[in-house]
């Protein structure tokens, strides 16, 4: 197992942050608008240097919404910026109409994503986005793991011309990847090669993959992992490539089972590559109010889930 | 004046006549709101608009238009169809299968002077406001438009966008409402009333006009008097009263021809009262 070592813990709203306001140094036309979470999402550098390129839309996503589809027919880019639940089941047909039907180059940035916002509870808590966002044709969705690789995210959806779906999250996590890598959207990164099976991570994720990984070195399984950051596109070569090798596969996703990235695999390898498969995600279910560890532990977002997916997961191979 | 008011009435007539058919030829489609918006069109594209049918996305330099009561669609592809965005046969295809002209206005099929698809409703505030930021961003002086039915003031998101144009001194816009006072379901005031859209939208900060919008006169005043009023600080509304229908004897004053196609006798009576003036597509 390829050894990973962090010196801090930061969130990926933070490496959003970063990535906005070097993507708007780049390129004039990049704009920001948020809906009364500047803090939250982190936009003060972008706002700071660029006040004029950013509107406060108030507590109104719809309306931000269709202000972003408008920007973007004078050139702009837009990233609009709020709560993953007010990104999408909120204003679902707003993106549906004006931005994914329209194809305008919207990209709309969505925080604290998934169980880790934690107290606030289920109301905010959203574990469908995935599911809603993939669905729609044309949509990129991408949910980067780390700081550094949200933030190179970022600046690449501005260079990319469609409508993207970028989840972030909340809590301070390992940073873990190159802070100069070069994010190419739809490319899977592997995190370590293996022979046993291929674990595919995306999110907050990634880190409980490589936390799995070690302690079932340990075991004496050597486990490929796979980053998945952008599940539409999906990168069918990277996965059917890696399955080929190992005859079966674990997906991890702080997510609803149903409608994530587990899905998007499980229909890739039911039509190419027949395959063993175990959902490290949650089981259709709301969260609730707890700290973010709390909730990944009582939903299975561990690295404990993982490893026993894996045994489950290779006990069926072997079967 | 580009033209005449007289020479506007007649582009006007040819357009009724084209919705009726185009109705008529697929068996769908909305005609009364069309009917009844049709001096506008005519005015706005004819008369008022700053802009090219060479066309193109961004519009740099010119007025733009949005559409947010997308069903009316028939009125606003004839419209464009005789100011030369595309060839007007094309109006033969209307809502059939493999059309550019869809059902309601779309992006998707790349026709000529649509920037946006609209048709649920609600949404069309909110990007023309997008569109004015952007150009104000761009140093563009042009004017944006949008039309909005009354029935869709009922969205929630029309008075987010309400609210925040005049915040924000979005003042080179121009919002009409197609005030019929009609929808689906019956009249607005039995359904869900309006009440003073005028004492709403002022309320909210914006200057707000009333035009008789089936009178060309009036209208083509309107629009050139609302625009004498931006750059102030303020959006624009135009409360435009308009008939469903207008034009054709049977299907005025009522909801039943919102969203119901003629059949051939109908159509006959119809195009008995509308003088072809430019000839048929």
């Amino acid at each position: 197992m390829k050894k990973y070592t962090y010196t801090e813990k930061k969130d990926t709203r933070s490496g959003f942050g970063a990535g906005l306001h070097e993507a708007g140094k780049k390129n004039e036309n990049v704009v920001a608008l948020c809906a009364d979470l500047v803090g939250s999402l982190k936009m003060d550098a972008f706002i700071k240097d660029f006040p004029e390129r950013f509107t406060q839309v108030g507590i109104a996503e719809a309306n931000m919404i269709g202000i972003a589809a408008g920007m973007t027919i004078g050139g702009k880019i837009p990233f609009t910026g709020t709560f993953a639940n007010f990104s999408t089941g909120r204003v679902y047909d707003q993106i549906r109409q004006s931005v994914a039907y329209s194809n305008k180059n919207v990209k709309i940035c969505a925080s604290h994503a998934g169980l880790t916002l934690g107290e606030d509870g289920a109301t905010h808590q959203i574990l469908e986005d995935i599911g809603l966002m993939k669905m729609l044709p044309g949509m990129v969705v991408i949910n980067p793991c780390d700081y550094n690789q949200t933030k190179a995210a970022t600046v690449a959806i501005a260079e990319y011309e469609g409508p993207v779906y970028l989840r972030f999250g909340r809590p301070v996590i390992p940073v873990f990847t190159d802070p100069d890598q070069k994010f190419e959207i739809g490319k899977a990164w592997m995190v370590n090669e293996g022979t046993d099976v291929t674990i595919i991570a995306t999110g907050h994720m990634v880190w409980k993959a490589i936390e799995a990984g070690e302690k079932l070195a340990e075991l004496g399984i050597d486990a490929e992992i796979i980053n998945i950051h952008t599940i539409k596109p999906l990168d069918d070569e990277a996965i059917l490539k890696s399955v080929k090798k190992t005859g079966c596969v674990v997906t991890c996703e702080e997510h609803n089972k149903f409608g994530g990235l587990g899905e998007s695999v499980s229909r890739l390898l039911v039509t190419e590559l027949p395959t063993p498969q175990e959902f490290v995600a949650v089981n259709d279910s709301f969260g609730e109010s707890g700290t973010p560890d709390q909730l990944m532990s009582k939903y299975g977002l561990d690295a404990v889930n993982i490893v026993e997916a894996v045994q489950k997961v290779i006990a069926r191979k072997k079967s | 004046m580009k033209h005449t008011i007289k020479e506007l009435e007649d582009i006007a007539s040819q357009i009724r006549r084209d919705i009726v058919r185009m109705v008529h030829g697929c068996q769908s489609g909305h005609p009364g709101a069309s009917l009844g918006c049709t001096d506008f069109f005519t005015a706005l594209y004819f008369e008022i608009l700053n802009h090219k049918t060479d066309f193109t996305m961004q519009g740099a330099g010119e007025d733009l238009f949005f559409l947010s009561n997308g069903h009316i669609s028939p009125v606003w592809y004839s419209t464009l169809a005789h100011a030369g965005y595309f060839d007007k046969s094309e109006l033969a295809t209307f809502r059939k299968l493999n059309s550019r002209l869809q059902g309601h206005p779309t992006t998707h099929e790349h026709l000529p002077g649509i920037r946006i698809a609209s048709g649920s409703l609600g949404q069309g505030l909110s990007v023309a406001i997008g569109a004015a930021l952007a150009k104000k961003l761009n140093g563009d002086k042009s004017y944006i438009f949008a039309l909005l039915g009354d029935g869709e003031l009922q969205e929630g998101q029309n008075w987010e966008a309400a609210m925040f144009a005049p915040f924000n001194k979005v003042d080179h816009l121009i919002a009409t409402v197609d005030y019929n006072g009609q929808q689906i379901d019956g009249p607005t005031s039995k359904v869900l009333s309006l009440d003073s859209l005028q004492a709403k939208f002022e309320a909210f900060g914006w200057h707000v006009i009333n035009t008789d919008g089936n009178d060309m006169q009036a209208i083509v005043e309107g629009l050139h008097y609302a625009k004498t009023l931006t750059g102030k600080g303020k959006p624009i509304l135009n409360l435009m009263s308009t008939q469903m229908g207008a034009g054709v004897d049977y299907m005025m004053g009522t909801h039943k021809w919102h969203g119901t196609a003629p059949n051939d006798e109908q159509l006959a009576a119809a195009l008995a009262q509308l003088p072809e003036t430019l000839g048929d597509y």
